[in-house]
């Protein structure tokens, strides 16, 4: 699982060009969306295009997309829980 | 025509150099644009994280406002919806354009990128600026073959006549692959043309912009 949330903080830094960050300033619990990264809807599509490009995975309803892209951790058990990590 | 206007002030980036009102601010030869403006936004400490986020063209549009206001308190002098913006350039958004059909050329590896879609019109680099600023005024962009100083000029004072606008940010920016350019200027509407540098006419203009050419 940590290997797995190191990667995804690489891949989130890359898809929504945050360069000016480096891996240890995502905490992997805190929300993405608002207080956390400040991510915006726009983020918000592109991490759902990270999930279907990279591992295969595809949200299917908004509310399931807020649990999911909740933080890096609840991604990262997202793709583990489907057997995709 | 009750009002000519003034120019304040103007900025310029052009062959990794930045200019404002004829002055050198910053220069960093020989580098791809997107290095050189990173390093324009880190050099002048500009704190707005989105930047890392916007298009190429909307970064150099950033920063040249950015750069064109810094230190001068001159939005501060006009209510938000009395100011406008007033962009020009002959590629419109292509380069991020072709970036997005790159994207979803393969058929069979079909992922286009929503951040970069989102730049697919030039006149995003315009809602960037206007965020940034708090600017409510009316935005246009248009797009040319080369830059039109007389357009731009007529259409601002027409604004500035039917009391639609105060000022306005105006100019040229644009981007085609290795070829870009940027030449804008606040322009005020007053009567009294000692306050800025220059007159707000077309001559002046195009000899703001044939100076950075």
């Amino acid at each position: 699982m940590e290997q797995l949330i190191q990667k995804l903080k690489e891949e989130i830094i890359d898809a929504l060009n945050l360069s000016e960050m480096n891996p240890e300033q995502i905490d992997e619990k805190a929300p993405l969306f608002v207080d956390g990264l400040g991510l915006d809807s726009i983020d918000a599509l592109e991490l759902t295009v990270l999930l279907e490009k990279k591992y295969g995975l595809r949200i299917s309803t908004a509310e399931e997309g807020k649990k999911v892209l909740y933080s890096v951790r609840s991604m990262a058990e997202f793709i583990t829980a489907n057997g995709k990590a | 025509m009750t009002n000519s206007g003034i120019i304040s002030r103007f900025c310029s980036i052009h062959d990794n150099t930045v200019v404002v009102n004829h002055r050198t601010e910053f220069s960093h030869p020989n580098e791809k644009l997107e290095k050189f403006l990173t390093r324009v936004y880190q050099h002048f400490a500009i704190p707005y994280p989105k930047f890392y986020k916007m298009d190429i063209l909307s970064k150099l549009g950033f920063l040249s406002v950015e750069l064109l206001l810094r230190d001068t308190g001159l939005l501060e002098k006009y209510e938000g919806h009395k100011t406008g913006i007033m962009l020009m350039n002959a590629s419109s958004s292509l380069d991020t354009d072709r970036r997005h059909q790159e994207s979803i050329l393969d058929r069979a590896n079909y992922f286009p990128s929503p951040a970069i879609f989102v730049y697919t019109l030039p006149n995003i680099m315009i809602g960037e600026i206007s965020i940034r600023h708090k600017i409510t005024g009316e935005g246009t962009f248009f797009v040319r073959e080369r830059f039109d100083a007389s357009f731009l000029v007529s259409y601002i004072r027409q604004l500035f006549d039917t009391g639609i606008l105060q000022c306005s940010i105006a100019g040229w920016i644009e981007k085609n692959g290795d070829d870009y350019e940027s030449v804008i200027y606040f322009v005020e509407k007053t009567d009294s043309p000692m306050d800025g540098i220059a007159n707000f006419d077309a001559a002046t203009i195009q000899k703001i912009y044939d100076k950075v050419k």
